[in-house]
C-alpha cells in the first residue's frame, strides 16, 4: 500500500511576536515547525503502514527551507519525501495549493499507485481546512474529513472503514480506496523516531520538484494567478469606542472590589439578577 | 485519479482584473445553505440568513435558502422556518439518499443546483459538515472560498469577507473578484440570530437530486450520537466564565469553575489553557474554539489576543480581570478590574453567593 502524507511548514505560533508600535507580525527569526495538526496525520499513516504493509511518502509545498520539515518526518520513519518548490507557487490560495499538491500526488500515483492520502485537519497559519477536500475533489478520491479512528483497511487494499466526527455524533463510514483522510487532532501520539531513522533522515534523498517536474502543464493554475481569492487589505481591529470602565481597585480588599463589581454589573443590566436566579434554579 | 475539466479560462492575474468575465454576469442572488441533520437545523444557518438578508438588501437581490435532506416533516419545517428567518426563495432538494450527510451526494446535489440557478454569493456554516461541503464544492466549482469569516459586507458589488490573520492582532479582507459564486463560511454564533417572523412565507422551488444510492461510494454503517454528558453547550450559554494563562496553574482553574457554578454559567478558557491540559478542548473559546454570545462574559487572566477576541465579541457585557492595566482585553471589555484573578475570582464567588441568597429570600 502506498500512503501519501501532506505536511505544511508553518511559523511556530508560540514564538510569534507582534511589533508593539506598528502592530504587524514580526516573522524574522521565527522558527518553523511542522504544522502541529499534521503530526496526527503522519502518525496515523505510519500506523496504517505498520499494520497493513506498504510505504509512506511525505509531500510538502513550500520554500526550499521546507526541506527541514521533510527531514524531520523522515526521522519518524517515513520512507520517502518530496519537496514541491517553485516561485510559480508563491501566493497560492487553497484552490491553487490543492491544484499543485494534487498534481504532484498524481505523479507519485503513476510511479507507485497511491491508496490513501492523509492531511491534517487544518493548519495553524492559514487555518482554512480547505486543502484536504480540495485535493480529494481534484483527484476524485473519497473524502473522509475529521477522522478520529481507522477501524479497518481491507488487506487487498480495496476498502477502508473509519470513524468520523460529525455534528452531534460519530459516523462510521465504509468506502473504497483510494481515499483522502483529514485526521482529527488528539487521536494518536506521535512515536519517537528510532536511532536508525534519525540517522537515515540526515542522509536520505529529498526529491525536489519544480512545477514542471511535478507534471504541471498549465502554470496559470498555480500561485497568485491560479488563486481566485484576493487579499485586499490587512488592518488592525477597531478598538471599542470607549475603553473598559475600570473598577477602582487601589487600596481595596478583594471583597470590596467584588462588591463594587457586582453593583456595577447589576446597574448596567437590571435583568442580570433575574437571569442568574433562573439559571441557578435548575441546579 | 484524474483532474476534472477546469472552468472557463482564468484571467491572467486575479487581483489585477476588475471586470467580471461575461459568463459570470448572470450570477445573481445571495444563497444560504441550510444545514439540516436528523431533522434539526443547525442554528448557524439562521444566523447566516440574518447576515445574508443584509447583503441581499444592499445588492437589491433575493435572499435564497437551500434546504437539502430526506423528505418529511423535518424538511418541511426547515423550509417554513427559512421563510420566517428571512428567505425570499427556498430551493428544496428532497431525497431519501440525503438522510445522512455524505460529501459526494451533497456536493453533487448542490453543485447542480448552483450551475442551474447561478447564485453570486453562497454562505455556509463553518461546522464539520459545512467545512467539508464548502471545501469540496469550491474545488469542483473552481471558485474562491473564504474560511471562518467574522465580517461580511458588500464593497463595490463584491463580497468583502473579513477574517483574522495569523499571529495575533490583525484582520484581513478577502475578495473573489473574477469568479462566481463567491463563497464564505462563518462559524456558529459569530453572527447574531435574526428575528423570526411568524407566518412569513416565500417562494418554494423543488429541485431533483439525480443520484442513485448505487452511485454513492461511501456508505454510512452507523451513527453513534454523542451522549449528553459529552456535550458542552458553551456556545449557547447565557453566562460564561473563562480563564487564561494568568491563572498560573490547573489547580487555580477551580476558581473559574466555582464562580461559574454560582452563576449558573458555563466555563471555558483560552487556547493555551487547553494546550496545557488544564481544561478539555471542547471548552476552548476563540477562533479555533467556540464562539460565544452570552449576556455576560467574565474573562480572568486572559490577555485578549485577536483569536480570542473574535470568539467573544458578541457578548452583551464583558468583564475582564487582569493584573496588567495595559492588557489588550481592556480595549474591548466593558468593565475591567486590574488585579490578581486568583484573589478576585473567589471574592466574586463569595459576594455573588451572598447577594443571590438575599435575592432568593426576598423572592
Ligand atoms: C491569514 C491567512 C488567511 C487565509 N485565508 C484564506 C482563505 O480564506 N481562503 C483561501 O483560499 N486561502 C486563504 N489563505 C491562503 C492559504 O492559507 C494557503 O493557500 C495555504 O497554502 C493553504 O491553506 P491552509 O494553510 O489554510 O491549509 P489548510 O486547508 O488548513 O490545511 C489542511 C491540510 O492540508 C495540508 N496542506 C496545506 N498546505 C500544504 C502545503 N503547502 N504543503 C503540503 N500540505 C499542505 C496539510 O496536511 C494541512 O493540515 C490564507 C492565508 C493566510 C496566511
Ligand atoms: C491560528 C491561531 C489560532 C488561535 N486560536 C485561539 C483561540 O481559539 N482561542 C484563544 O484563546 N487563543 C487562540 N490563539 C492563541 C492566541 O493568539 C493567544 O496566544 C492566547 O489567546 C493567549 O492566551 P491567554 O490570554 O490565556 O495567555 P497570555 O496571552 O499569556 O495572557 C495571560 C494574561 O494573564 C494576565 N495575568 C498574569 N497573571 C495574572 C493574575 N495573577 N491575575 C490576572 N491576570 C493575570 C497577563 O497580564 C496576561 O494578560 C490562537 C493562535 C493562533 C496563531
Amino acid at each position: 500500500m502506498h500512503i501519501v502524507v501532506c505536511i505544511k511548514q508553518v511559523p511556530d505560533s508560540a514564538q510569534i511576536r507582534v511589533h508593539p508600535v506598528t502592530n504587524t507580525i514580526m516573522r524574522q527569526g521565527v522558527p518553523t515547525i511542522i504544522n502541529p495538526y499534521d503530526l496526527f496525520a503522519l502518525e496515523e499513516a505510519l500506523r496504517v503502514r505498520d499494520r497493513f504493509g506498504g510505504k509512506v511518502t511525505v509531500l510538502t509545498m513550500g520554500p526550499p527551507m521546507a526541506e527541514d520539515s521533510l527531514r524531520k518526518a523522515l526521522g519518524y520513519g517515513v520512507d520517502a519525501a518530496v519537496l514541491l518548490t517553485d516561485r510559480a507557487f508563491a501566493g497560492s490560495d487553497t484552490l491553487a495549493t490543492s491544484f499543485a499538491l494534487a498534481t504532484a500526488i498524481e505523479k507519485l500515483h503513476q510511479e507507485d499507485p497511491v491508496h490513501i492520502v492523509f492531511t491534517g485537519k487544518q493548519t495553524i497559519d492559514g487555518d482554512t481546512a480547505q486543502v484536504g477536500p480540495g485535493i480529494a475533489q481534484r483527484l476524485k478520491l473519497q473524502q473522509l474529513t475529521y477522522v478520529s479512528a481507522i477501524r479497518d483497511v481491507d488487506s487487498a487494499g480495496k476498502s477502508i472503514t473509519v470513524e468520523r466526527r460529525a455534528e452531534g455524533g460519530t459516523q462510521v463510514l465504509k468506502t473504497t480506496l483510494p481515499c483522502l483522510i483529514t485526521m482529527l487532532e488528539g487521536t494518536n501520539t506521535l512515536r519517537r523516531g528510532s536511532m536508525d531513522d534519525v540517522f537515515r533522515a540526515v542522509r536520505s534523498e529529498v526529491r525536489t520538484w519544480s512545477a514542471r517536474d511535478a507534471g504541471v502543464e498549465d502554470i496559470t493554475k498555480c500561485g497568485l494567478r491560479g488563486s481566485p481569492t484576493v487579499v485586499k487589505k490587512v488592518f488592525a481591529p477597531q478598538p471599542r469606542m470607549e475603553k473598559a470602565q475600570q473598577i477602582d481597585a487601589l487600596g481595596k480588599s478583594p471583597a470590596e472590589i467584588a462588591d463594587e463589581t457586582i453593583n456595577m454589573l447589576f446597574t448596567a443590566s437590571n435583568q442580570l439578577g433575574d437571569d442568574i436566579l433562573k439559571l441557578t434554579e435548575a441546579i | 485519479m484524474t483532474e476534472k475539466k477546469a472552468a472557463p479560462a482564468a484571467p491572467t492575474r486575479a487581483s489585477a482584473k476588475k471586470e467580471l468575465p461575461e459568463h459570470f454576469k448572470d450570477y445573481k442572488h445571495v444563497w444560504v445553505f441550510i444545514e439540516l441533520e436528523r431533522d434539526e437545523v443547525h442554528s448557524v444557518s439562521w444566523e447566516l440568513l440574518g447576515e445574508g438578508r443584509k447583503l441581499a438588501d444592499t445588492l437589491k437581490v433575493d435572499l435564497c435558502a437551500v434546504v437539502m435532506g430526506p423528505p418529511g416533516e423535518g424538511l418541511e419545517k426547515a423550509v417554513r422556518e427559512s421563510w420566517g428567518y428571512g428567505a425570499d426563495v427556498t430551493y428544496v432538494v428532497a431525497d431519501p439518499i440525503l438522510a445522512d450527510y455524505r460529501t459526494q451526494s451533497y456536493t453533487e446535489g448542490l453543485e447542480t443546483l448552483i450551475n442551474t440557478h447561478k447564485p453570486e454569493i453562497i454562505l455556509l456554516g463553518a461546522t464539520t459538515l459545512g467545512r467539508d461541503l464548502a471545501g469540496s464544492l469550491a474545488t469542483t466549482l473552481k471558485t474562491g472560498l473564504t474560511a471562518d469569516c467574522t465580517g461580511l459586507e458588500i464593497d463595490d458589488g463584491s463580497l468583502a469577507a473579513t477574517r483574522p490573520t495569523f499571529g495575533g492582532t490583525l484582520l484581513c479582507t478577502i475578495y473573489t473578484l473574477n469568479f462566481r459564486p463567491q463563497m464564505a463560511t462563518v462559524r456558529p454564533r459569530v453572527m447574531a440570530m435574526p428575528d423570526f417572523t411568524e407566518g412569513r412565507s416565500g417562494k418554494r422551488i423543488d429541485f431533483p437530486l439525480n443520484i442513485k444510492e448505487n452511485d454513492i461510494i461511501t456508505k454510512v454503517l452507523e451513527f453513534i450520537p454523542d451522549t449528553t454528558s459529552d456535550k458542552v453547550n458553551l456556545a449557547y450559554a447565557d453566562i460564561v466564565v473563562a480563564g487564561g494563562m494568568g491563572l498560573g496553574s490547573a489547580a487555580n482553574f477551580q476558581h473559574v469553575m466555582d464562580l461559574a457554578r454560582v452563576l449558573g454559567a458555563d466555563y471555558g478558557g483560552s487556547r493555551p489553557t487547553v494546550q496545557k491540559g488544564w481544561i478539555p478542548a471542547e471548552r476552548q473559546i476563540g477562533q479555533t474554539g467556540k464562539t460565544i454570545r452570552p449576556k455576560l462574559y467574565i474573562a480572568a487572566g486572559i490577555s485578549g489576543a485577536i483569536q480570542h477576541r473574535v470568539g467573544v465579541e458578541g457578548a452583551d457585557m464583558i468583564l475582564a480581570i487582569n493584573s496588567d492595566p495595559n492588557a489588550p482585553i481592556f480595549e474591548f471589555a466593558h468593565y475591567g478590574i486590574v488585579g490578581d484573578a486568583t484573589q478576585i475570582l473567589p471574592a466574586l464567588t463569595k459576594a455573588f453567593e451572598q447577594r443571590l441568597s438575599k435575592m432568593r429570600k426576598a423572592g
